[in-house]
């Protein structure tokens, strides 16, 4: 795996965004982004209401994302670039939900709607026309997901990688500071993870930092590359952002994502909490 | 914007009163050039150490709004053609701080 197998450019995308086999599509949490303007030809997937379930919090399962990619016309064989806002982290989050379905062809535009905005790219309102698909779906891929069972077994062992601000690490806040602050969960940190702030993986134009500069920022946080390592964050996404980076970009096995992150784990009862500032 | 979800709308999530900050530290404002509205950019709420914490596309009107914590943060704008701005706020629990950021 290497970044040419994961990460296109806007040029790219211009190129090629109409080939056949090729689909765009927009991941965002608030769609009304893609309403107002997107990449010629994408289409679009809202984050919850396509991705989770409706009830329960958890995935769509293999039968709803079946339906769901057959529906947006998008098959077993496309190669499929995900973009979004925020810094491509629902867009990140969709990328890791893509491979945990087992689809191949998936790659995630660099810098993401923001870079694309910033150079003043066109987008479009024309909402395109795919025809269905009968997309078969694989049984998800537990090697790249965490449940909560494997994070405190984690503690002291593995590597735990916190991806949130480091306000929200050390409890003062208990959700980005672009939210409100009213949580259920308890303030702190999973003991012994490292506070590496997604942010840290990205330019300023939202584009990943180049391999050298990755590896350095985590190996000087503390994450032994001979480990096994978990990220987390609140709810899942910005560490699928960091997933990406260290199993897709650096080529680390066994990452996974803790898609339960501090929404679950700072409500569980009885597990270890850490407060304030890294150690 | 749900409220089980981590993204940032544009213009940023609404407070519940717009003229009671309740609990929260709200820093807003607007992005503006020549006096007429930013509607495509970027505000970022940097901490007083200079990393990064949150970031909001700018609303139609070049809204911005962020939940900080009481104290001292940079306001960081950036919008196309490689414009950029930059200004530092204080927050206050209880208190919404406005900011006009001319670009």
């Amino acid at each position: 795996m290497s970044r040419s197998d994961v990460l296109v450019d806007a040029d790219w995308v211009e190129a090629h965004a109409s080939d056949p086999g090729v689909v765009l599509v927009e991941v965002d949490e608030d769609t009304s982004a893609y309403d107002k303007g997107h990449i010629r030809n994408a289409v679009k997937i809202d984050w919850k209401a396509d991705l989770q379930d409706p009830v329960r919090r958890d995935f769509v399962d293999k039968a709803g994302f079946e339906a769901l990619l057959s529906e947006r016309g998008i098959s077993n064989d496309d190669t499929v670039v995900l973009y979004g806002g925020n810094n491509n982290w629902f867009a990140a989050y969709a990328y890791w939900y893509f491979r945990l379905y087992g689809h191949r062809g998936v790659k995630l535009l660099d810098g993401g709607r923001k870079k694309w905005e910033l150079e003043s790219r066109e987008l479009v309102t024309d909402v395109p026309q795919r025809a269905k698909t009968s997309y078969q779906a694989r049984e998800q891929d537990s090697s790249i997901r965490a449940f909560r069972d494997e994070v405190i077994s984690a503690i002291g062992e593995d590597n735990l990688v916190d991806v949130r601000s480091p306000d929200e690490f050390s409890g003062r806040l208990l959700a980005p500071a672009h939210l409100p602050q009213e949580q259920a969960q308890r303030g702190g940190h999973i003991p012994t993870a490292k506070n590496i702030p997604w942010s840290k993986a990205a330019e300023e134009d939202g584009t990943f930092r180049s391999d050298d500069a990755l590896r350095t920022l985590y190996g000087d946080a503390g994450v032994d590359y001979s480990r096994d390592t978990i990220a987390y964050c609140r709810i899942g996404e910005r560490s699928a952002h960091t997933w990406f980076v260290l199993h897709e970009l650096l080529g680390q096995p066994n990452v996974k994502n803790y898609d339960g992150s501090w929404t679950e784990y700072g409500s569980l009862v009885g597990v270890p909490i850490e407060v304030g500032d890294g150690k | 914007m749900s409220a089980d979800g981590c993204g940032a709308p544009a213009g940023g999530a609404p407070v519940s009163a717009a003229t009671d900050a309740g609990t929260q530290a709200v820093v807003q404002g607007r992005v503006t050039q020549n006096g007429a509205a930013v509607p495509v950019g970027y505000a970022r709420l940097l901490n007083a150490g200079g990393e990064f914490v949150a970031e909001v596309p700018l609303g139609a009107d070049g809204g911005f709004r962020f939940f900080a914590a009481p104290g001292s943060w940079t306001l960081r704008v950036l919008a196309p053609g490689n414009v950029r701005a930059e200004r530092t706020v204080s927050a206050d629990t209880g208190k919404i701080t406005e900011l006009e950021v001319a670009v």
